[in-house]
């Protein structure tokens, strides 16, 4: 049975964390077309800011809990001051977008490296997400469990949201047409900015929860990046089932390559079935249905 | 209400629409007409605040609307139907009215009012807009427009493509709702009837500028006729 099912939740796991890092995307890219290099740097912020919080509170439990929301912010506000410093200006310019972020990356990196030092920090996992839940014979860790149900609430959080809010109709709508969104008196700057900010929050909350599994460096949000944008791509742009369905497929095929070569081969694998895949399905898993032109 | 002085406007460095002088009073139908590419789409996107204006001035209620962004004009009190049935794809019939509901104290009785002129919409309120017929979107499109409470609604060619069946539902609406008083119409029109029989004024462009203007009569579809050189 282990042999099904410890695969499953390792896929499961890499999935839901594929998804955490790609849900701000799906937002930031899949929705409003920018290509943010510097997604990563928010993660790495959100990994810090649970470093912080910890080392001011102490109790790694409290801290994780304030550390939520904290990341959220900061991952926010982050954005928030990006978009309006440099990519308001640079919209309908894609590749000026993708190297000017790039270049804020890098000098985000370089700023956690002077304030926190190159070497990785670790922060404490909380008592009660130590050890592991036995699953079908399979022991399953509790901070892995934890990521998956973190990746449910933000997902459902976001769905919800954006389907069911004022705001969410208004971020839709901006999307998906932006010259009629401002025709239909919506303000498609303070839309844009407040889509940038929640897609930059997740991204702080995927840093936060990815300190339960890994150390904090300057460097973490970087490894994330790529993966992240390949679950909105293949998810199909916009679309925040895609993104679900293509982290958790990515993830269980990362796992089942994993199980049968290394994971660098397994790596290779994913990419080449992703190349594949795009190939044949260039728009990715789900698009919109459409009769009309907007 | 509105008056346009000089106005340029255009894409990029270009100008596709030049000099233009245009007024509409309170309660007054105008119409724009024109062949393709004349520059009517143009002038309407650049009263609307969709381009900007590259000279001269547009004033709203005696306000200088000019530099303003279009969401602010429509809070103003413009309203804008776009060419081609525009609505929000991939939002709900309901959720495209909803939007623009959203957060006026009478956005309910707002969407029953513009339900009311539209019945035909009730029954598709939960369909995702861009699955609808033409004609549907396009009466969505008016809905929508209509919720915002428009005193100055701009219509860019409201029966295009549409089934002749439901062209004449449309233009029922715009002559009811142009008879209603406390709203003034700007209409693109390429069916010089309805043009001419809804309106108290018309322009005709040509090559983006003004080729003939004046009041409605017996004589203008001659007059309008000879500018466009049918």
């Amino acid at each position: 049975m282990d042999v099904i099912v410890g695969p499953l939740f390792t896929g499961l796991s890499t999935g839901s964390i594929l998804l955490l890092a790609a849900l701000g995307l799906s937002l930031t890219f899949g929705q409003m077309g920018v290509i943010n290099m510097a997604h990563g740097e928010f993660i790495m912020a959100g990994t810090y800011t649970a470093y912080l919080t910890q080392q001011l509170v102490g109790d790694a439990g409290v801290s994780l809990l304030i550390a939520l929301p904290f990341g959220f912010a900061v991952g926010g506000a982050m954005g928030l001051i990006l978009e309006a410093l440099l990519i308001r200006h640079l919209y309908h310019r894609p590749l000026d977008t993708l190297l000017a972020t790039f270049g804020v990356g890098l000098i985000l990196q370089q700023v956690a490296r002077d304030i926190f030092g190159a070497p990785a920090v670790n922060v404490t996992v909380p008592e009660a997400l130590r050890g592991g839940v036995d699953i079908l014979g399979t022991t399953v860790p509790k901070t892995r469990l934890f990521i998956m149900a973190l990746a449910v609430v933000a997902v459902v959080a976001v769905t919800l949201v954006l389907r069911f809010t004022p705001a969410g109709r208004r971020i839709r709508a901006v999307v998906g047409n932006r010259d009629l969104a401002e025709t239909a008196g919506i303000s498609s700057r303070r839309v844009d900015a407040g889509t940038f900010f929640i897609g930059s929050g997740l991204a702080g909350v995927a840093g936060v929860a990815l300190t339960l599994i890994g150390s904090t460096s300057p460097t973490t949000g970087q490894s994330y990046l790529v993966d992240a944008f390949l679950v909105v791509v293949a998810g199909g742009l916009g679309r925040i089932k895609g993104a679900v369905v293509a982290a958790v497929a990515l993830g269980a095929l990362q796992a089942v390559f994993e199980t049968y070569s290394t994971a660098s081969l397994a790596k290779v694998g994913v990419f080449v079935v992703i190349v594949v895949f795009l190939q044949l399905r260039p728009q990715g898993l789900f698009t919109l249905r459409t009769r009309s032109l907007a | 209400m509105l008056r346009l002085r000089d106005l340029t406007c255009g894409y990029g460095r270009t100008a596709v629409v030049h000099g233009i002088d245009l007024e509409i009073g309170a309660d007054q139908v105008v119409s724009v007409m024109g062949h393709n590419g004349a520059g009517k789409t143009t002038l309407l996107r650049a009263v609307v605040g969709l381009i900007p204006a590259m000279g001269g001035t547009v004033e709203f209620d005696g306000a200088d609307v000019t530099g303003r962004a279009a969401n602010k004009r429509v809070k103003a009190g413009m309203a804008y139907v776009a060419q081609g049935q525009q609505c929000f794809a991939h939002l709900t019939a309901a959720e495209n009215l909803r939007l623009v509901a959203d957060g006026r104290k009478n956005g309910k009785a707002l969407i029953d009012a513009a339900l009311d002129r539209f019945p035909a919409l009730r029954g598709l309120l939960g369909r995702q807009a861009g699955l609808l017929s033409g004609g549907q979107r396009q009466q969505l499109a008016i809905a929508r427009a209509l919720i915002t409470e428009p005193r100055l609604l701009i219509l860019d060619e409201p029966t295009e493509g549409i089934q002749p069946n439901v062209v004449a539902e449309i233009e029922q609406a715009i002559v009811d709702l142009a008879g209603t008083g406390g709203l003034s119409v700007l209409l693109v029109e390429q069916h010089l009837g309805f043009a001419l029989q809804a309106a108290q004024r018309y322009y005709v462009l040509r090559s983006g500028r003004v080729a003939s203007r004046g009041d409605t009569g017996p004589e203008s579809n001659v007059l309008v006729r000879e500018a466009m050189a049918i």
